[in-house]
Order: structure tokens, then sequence, then C-alpha cells
């Protein structure tokens, strides 16, 4: 069974149909990053998965549950999936710890003792242990995305989206960030990632799906979507990406 | 350019640094006339006797602060408190996805800020008269709470929307990704960071209503349960002498202006942190 699987997905925003009928799946433990030129429609797929945005028509199965169906709880089926934010999100009046502890102990009902515990382990995955009494607004934006990332696996998601978690960044702080989604896929975590970062991508996705106007038009491994694609569009894309000012 | 005119007439060009001077030194001198003439005019032994009489002020204490700044205090808060409440459930109301709520929150909004305090005040006061019987519960106390509650509130509505539309999007959208239901990401996320951001504004809302409390009068009130406009007023009657009028007034300035300094301390450091 996939861990997501999309079937005729379209969405509009008034006139504008920003998805034209996405078909296409995550197996279980998969990394499969989305690139594709701004306003191609993939941080739209990525926030329909989670329905933050509602799917004009088609479906949207998560562990084989239809979060599409009008009588799902969107709510529980929400807790599945964890997500990261291009903008981090973290909830300012917070200190880190409670940060990656309020959803554990609102939504799941842990104890805070549990709770707690629980966002020490996750903050120590990402390397900021040391900062759980902060407050966001005294980390940098690195830091910040890594609780974020704390955060959302602090909820034992089976899938973990990120919606460009980088691009806010500044260029040094890329590197650290990236390099905590590198050892989230080593330890066998479904992700689904749109993003910008053709290093990433080419190294740790399994798959690689490129998508423009609101289609996929390729869908494959990084060594055949990245280095020898198929699709003039892709091409395209491809060239102004890795040879910018060229 | 402008060399070769001031080199071809020497004499009757000034440079502005000698305008603005001379600007200057004319408005010193006019503000000086006025304070002269202010001075020699005013009938300084009558001003001290009716404003300034420190035997008529003593007479007024303790009671000014241990009765009239007490009930003026319990007033301003118990009134803030339900203005406070009334205020957010209004601004929820107009954000709600049922538009009838919209239009019930957006329609006491404008009533209540196109009113007069004063004209709640004697409508609550004639209440009795509508359902004979019928009593505010506390008394002077409810009815003041009532009063300024229901009016700070249609501010505080309008404060506490703008405070929740303050609050980014990308709140709500990450506390409903880990699952929180509306109600609960509202209460839990967005509404706290709404209250940090007009916490400000709120204290501007506490010293207008502070002042505000002095609309009480206007309910009938007893001795214990007079406020400082009325005591001072009364004071006045009692000693025919204004003096205690200036007393309350500055009893009031005692609360309103390091409120209204606090505010704006809130406020620029609000200011910086963002």
């Amino acid at each position: 069974m996939s861990t997501v699987e999309i079937r005729k997905l379209h969405k509009s925003f008034g006139k504008l149909e920003v998805l034209k009928g996405i078909d296409f799946s995550v197996e279980s433990g998969q990394v499969v990053c989305v690139i594709g030129p701004s306003g191609s429609g993939k941080s739209t797929l990525l926030r329909c998965v989670n329905l933050l945005e509602q799917p004009t028509s088609g479906q949207v199965f998560v562990d084989g549950i239809e979060l599409t169906h009008p009588d799902v709880d969107i709510d529980a089926a929400r807790r599945r999936l964890g997500m990261v934010f291009q903008q981090f999100n973290l909830f300012s009046h917070l200190t880190v710890l409670r940060n990656v502890a309020i959803a554990q102990e609102r939504v799941l009902k842990r104890s805070r003792a549990e709770a707690v515990r629980v966002a020490r382990e996750n903050l120590e995955k990402v390397g900021l242990s040391e900062k759980a009494e902060s407050y966001p607004a005294q980390l940098s934006g690195g830091q910040q995305q890594r609780v974020a990332i704390a955060r959302a696996l602090a909820m034992n998601p089976s899938l973990m989206l990120f919606d460009e978690p980088t691009s806010a960044l500044d260029p040094e702080l890329v590197g650290d960030v990236l390099q905590v989604m590198r050892k989230l896929a080593e330890d066998g975590m479904t992700m689904l990632v749109v993003t910008h970062e053709m290093g990433f991508a080419r190294e740790v996705a399994d798959r690689v799906v490129f998508m423009d106007q609101g289609v996929i038009v390729e869908d494959g491994p990084p060594e055949q979507v990245i280095s020898a694609p198929q699709h003039d569009r892709t091409r395209e894309f491809l060239h102004r990406v890795l040879h910018p000012g060229v | 350019m402008a060399d070769q005119q001031a080199a071809a007439s020497p004499q009757r060009r000034l440079s502005p640094r000698q305008k603005q001077r001379i600007s200057r030194g004319i408005q010193y001198g006019v503000l000086l006339v006025i304070v002269v003439v202010l001075a020699l005019l005013a009938d300084w032994p009558a001003i001290k006797e009716s404003f300034l009489s420190s035997k008529v002020a003593g007479e007024g204490l303790p009671a000014l602060f241990t009765v009239a700044l007490k009930n003026t205090v319990i007033y301003t808060i118990s009134g803030f408190v339900i203005g406070f409440a009334l205020g957010l459930v209004l601004a929820l109301m107009r954000q709600s996805s049922v538009a009838p709520y919209r239009w019930i929150a957006a329609g006491y909004v404008e009533v209540f800020r196109g009113l007069p305090a004063l004209l709640i005040f004697l409508l609550i006061g004639s209440l009795p008269l509508a359902f004979p019987g019928f009593q505010v519960p506390g008394e002077v106390y409810g009815q003041a709470a009532l009063g300024l509650g229901v009016v700070s509130a249609a501010y505080m509505a309008e404060t506490f929307r703008a405070g929740l539309q303050a609050v980014p999007k990308g709140q709500m959208e990450a506390a409903r990704s880990l699952g929180m239901p509306h109600m609960r990401a509202m209460v839990s996320i967005v509404i706290p960071q709404a209250i940090r951001i007009v916490i400000p504004p709120l204290t501007n809302e506490l010293v207008l209503l502070f002042k505000d409390s002095s609309l009480v009068l206007f309910l009938g009130v007893t001795a214990s349960q007079v406020e400082l406009a009325k005591f001072g007023n009364d004071q006045a009657s009692t000693f025919a002498n204004p003096t205690p009028i200036l007393v309350s007034g500055l009893t009031y300035l005692l609360i309103t202006i390091p409120l209204g300094y606090a505010a704006r301390r809130l406020e620029a450091r609000q200011g910086a942190s963002r």
C-alpha cells in the first residue's frame, strides 16, 4: 500500500487552474522530491496532501484512508502527516520546547512529562537540545527550521511534507537543515519534498518529479530526471537552475 | 548661481539660518507677551483661594483615596473585564463562517461606538422603568460594570480583530497541520499571540475607561459608591469652593499619565521586537 496516493487531483483558485489532473503516489520509505518552476503548482500539490488546500476534485489517500472523503476526520488524519513550511511558522509566543510539546499534549493527549521527553528526544535529533528554553525569535532561520522539523517529528508521522524548507534561509544555513533531512531519509522516513536544491534531490531522492503548469511532466529516478531528462521543458528548467545567468 | 546673487546684494539677502533665528525670536516674544499679560490680568488671590485651598483639599482626605479612587478603580476594572471578554467574543464572531454572527458583531460595534457612553448609562439607569422590579446584580457596581463593559467591548472588539488579523496565517496553518482542530488552534496558538499584539492599545483603552468611569455619577450613587468626579463635585458644593474638583482631576492624572506612559513603552518595545 502506498503511503500517499493521489488520483485525478484538480485545484483551482477562482478561474485559475493550478493543478490540472495529478496522479501519483509515494511508497513507504521513499523520498520524493518535487521540482519545477515557480507557479508550477508544486506547493499547492503538497498543501493538497494534508488538505491545507481543499482540492477542487480528485482523491487523496494517506495510508489507505481517503482524506478527501467528506466523512473523514481531517484533524485525526493530519496527525499522520508532518509538515515543514518555507517560513518555519514556529509558534512565536512559546519556547522551543513548548513548540515541540504542545500538539503532543493537546492532540495526542500525551502527559506533559511524556511530551517533554519526546520533545527533548527530537530536539536532540536535530541538534538543538541546548535551545530548548529559547524563543523562536532568538534563533537563526536554520535553527528555527530544524525546530519545525522536530515539532513535526514529535507527532510520529508516517509521512513528512517539506514545502521549500530551505528557500527562506541564508545560503550558509541551508546545509544544516539539509543535513537533518538527509539523516531522516537514511532512517527510513517517507518524505515528499518540494525543493530547489538539486544537489539534495540528486543525492537523497528515490524519485524526482518535475512539474510544470499544473501537470507532472516527468517522474523517475534522479539520475534520469535530473541527469538525462526526457522532456524539453525539464531540460530547459534544469538548464536555468543549474546554470543561472547563462 | 546662489553665490552670485548673494554677492550682488549682500545687504538685503538673509541666509536661511538667519531667517530661522528671527522667526524663532518672534515666537518667543509672542509667548512672553501672552504669559505676562495673563499673569497681570489674573486675580491670583482669588485663584489661590478657589482652586488651591489646602484647607479644603485636606477635608477630602482620606476619603479621596479610600473611597473615591478605590471606587473609580473598581468601576474601571470591572468594566474592563466585561469589555475584554465581550470584545474578544465579538471579534471572534466577526471572523465566523456563520454570516449572522458576523452581522450581529458588526452591528453591535457600529451601534455602541456610535452612541455617547452617557446615553448608555442613562439607559441602564432607567431599566427598572421598563421592567419594574428588575435589578442589575451588584446594584451600582453591576450597572457601572455593565455600562462601561458594553461600551468598551465595541472598541476592544475592533482592537482584537486587528490583533487576530495581525497573527500570520502560517501560525494557524502550522497548528492545523499538527492535527489541532480549528477551535483548539485559536485558543492555544492564535488568541494568545493576538492578545500580546493588542496589549498597548488595550492599555490605552484602560485609560479611556478610567476617565469614562466618571459617568457612573449619572446612575445615582450613595456616598460609599462615589467615584472621583462626583466626589470632587460634592466636596466643592459642600465647601462652596472648587478646589476639590482640581484635586480629583490631579488624582485622575496620577493614574492616567503613568498608564499612558506604560502603553507607549509597551508599544515601543513591541515595535522593536518585530
